[in-house]
């Protein structure tokens, strides 16, 4: 259920809620004063779900998605993540997070860079290699585990990332911008591979973007978000079929929800100079 | 292959002969003032060509001729037992083995410090200021004080100047060991907490291998200082043995063709020393999965 006040209730399935925020707000303080980075978020985002956080910078969805992460601490309003503070539910293990760049540390190899949260969280021998074999596999790089982060692509060393993500089988995954940084092609692919995973894992997904194809493509909800100060403008529920196929991006029902979006983000004066 | 090799070699060889050019030009010109002066009270005349061939082969020239030098390092290197206290290679072993240990210690001590300092904001404060001033202190001046020191509380031999070693070379690995371990960047820093990593997780698996390249950066500098720091405090110890102790012997009676000879040495050997951290940092690099360059 979503709670942007000048949104109406949708009737959602009665899943219950991973994450709900309710007058959120952050403010940083700099040297050249107060910045708003959040301001009065109103949000519930259920079990399953596959939501996209869109808007230009300085809107608050990065924030946003740290504040959830606690890599950043809310200065306004409240938020908890499966019914806990976001500290505990970072200390109870309970999302994985797919940062901008791949982050893979440059002396470990692929299974190695895979099992460094489990090593982290002490897992057994055994269970490490189950779990790096399985996760590996689930982003479509078996065969690769010996090699180091360099001798593979971007689009790989990103997708490895996501397997360390989703090794230690965390229900909730939070990802930003993770395929910011790659040409379109290796986007296109790896939009599918990432809906394909979503759809076999059935894990809440809370997903970075400023590119309104990939957020219209990949979600059951698309939250618009505009800066000064970062706050949401519009929640549109995706009336897409949750099977896509790559080209369901030129049907008049995917224009025009990305039509919506372009409309929200204008709303929030995101064109303006 | 064999075009690049001599693109490389060349240069070093047209310097190399420059230098020696240089030199024989120099040991003639600071040789010939002294040889006049003895050719005079001798009552020797002599041509300028019978000058220039006396300036290279005087037993105690001001400046040595390279060839001098050369001759004298392969008898004492090649053709004297290694026990002998006329070896170079004795010499030179007994300067290894204090420089070795002191760069160990130093070492250790300059990574414990930086890990201090990286964990420890008061100890960023109040420590750095006087690792830097401790720098700032002449070697030379503090070796000695050193050496008295230890020796009043009964330390003597190897340790005392191992340390004046340990003096200079934690120095280069403790900076650059703080630099290499606040490395990291923010966005693996996020990772580790993410996982709700430990201080001793995050410091393990990210810090220390992130610093690595750094700590052989900066061993090779401190196993240089180290080879100073080791012949420096052979000179005031009275030290019967190393090559600072032949550099002072030479100095005491004129030898210069000794103590260039001794130069030379430790020179090899600080090559020798900076070449095996090298190997060393470039096989740990590679199996570290760093690309090949």
């Amino acid at each position: 259920m979503d709670m942007q006040a000048s949104q109406p209730s949708h009737a959602t399935v009665s899943a219950p809620s991973v994450i709900s925020a309710a007058g959120l707000g952050l403010t940083f303080q700099t040297n050249d004063g107060p910045v708003r980075a959040l301001s009065d978020v109103n949000l519930t985002i259920n079990k399953g779900e596959f939501v996209s956080f869109i808007g230009p910078s300085g809107c608050g969805k990065t924030t946003f998605l740290r504040v959830i992460a606690d890599l950043e601490q809310p200065t306004d309003g409240t938020i908890s993540i499966n019914g806990m503070s976001p500290r505990e539910a970072r200390e109870r293990r309970a999302y994985g997070y797919v940062f901008q760049a791949a982050a893979l540390y440059p002396w470990r190899t692929i299974e190695k860079n895979v099992a460094l949260p489990l090593e982290i969280m002490g897992f057994s021998d055994a269970e490490k290699r189950e779990r790096i074999a399985r996760t590996l596999a689930l982003v479509n790089l078996t065969g690769f585990e010996k090699k180091f982060p360099w001798q593979l692509s971007g689009g790989m060393q990103q997708r490895a990332s996501i397997a360390r993500a989703l090794s230690f089988d965390a229900d909730l995954l939070l990802m930003d911008e993770p395929f910011g940084a790659l040409d379109e092609i290796v986007r296109d692919h790896l939009n599918e591979q990432l809906l394909q995973l979503w759809a076999r894992t059935e894990k809440t997904i809370c997903f970075v973007t400023h590119s309104i194809p990939e957020a219209v493509y990949l979600s059951t909800r698309i939250v618009v978000m505009s800066p000064r100060p970062g706050r949401v403008t519009d929640v549109i529920e995706s009336t897409l079929p949750r099977e896509r196929p790559l080209d369901i991006r030129e049907t008049p029902e995917f224009l025009a929800i990305a039509a919506r979006v372009r409309d929200g983000l204008r709303a929030g004066h995101s064109y303006d100079d | 292959m064999s075009e690049a090799r001599g693109n490389r070699i060349i240069p070093v060889l047209v310097m190399l002969i420059a230098i020696v050019a240089i030199w024989y030009a120099g040991t003639y010109f600071m040789n010939a003032p002294f040889q006049r002066d003895l050719d005079r009270r001798a009552g020797v005349t002599r041509s300028s060509g019978d000058l220039f061939i006396a300036t290279m082969t005087q037993p105690k020239p001001t400046l040595p001729a390279p060839h001098q030098v050369a001759t004298n390092f392969f008898e004492n290197t090649f053709l004297r037992k290694i026990t002998s206290n006329r070896s170079l290679i004795y010499h030179a072993g007994v300067t290894l083995s204090s420089t070795l240990l002191g760069f160990v210690i130093g070492t250790v001590l300059g990574i414990l410090i930086a890990v201090g300092i990286v964990h420890f904001t008061s100890l960023d404060r109040s420590l750095m200021p006087w690792i830097i001033a401790s720098q700032t202190i002449p070697i030379l001046a503090l070796a000695p004080m050193i050496i008295v020191v230890l020796a009043a509380v009964n330390l003597t031999g190897l340790l005392p100047k191992a340390l004046i070693s340990t003096y200079l070379s934690f120095f280069p690995v403790a900076v650059g060991m703080v630099k290499g371990l606040r490395s990291p960047e923010i966005i693996n820093l996020d990772l580790m907490h993410t996982y709700h990593a430990s201080k001793a997780q995050t410091f393990w698996k990210l810090r220390l291998p992130a610093s690595v390249p750094f700590l052989f950066a900066s061993m090779k500098v401190a196993i240089a200082a180290s080879l100073v720091g080791a012949i420096v405090g052979e000179l005031p110890t009275g030290a019967v043995a190393g090559i600072g102790s032949k550099l002072l012997a030479g100095s005491y009676y004129s030898q210069t063709i000794d103590m260039f000879a001794a130069l030379v040495a430790g020179s090899l050997v600080a090559v020798l020393l900076v070449t095996a951290v090298d190997v060393v940092g470039a096989i740990v690099q590679r199996r570290m999965g760093a690309r090949p360059s």
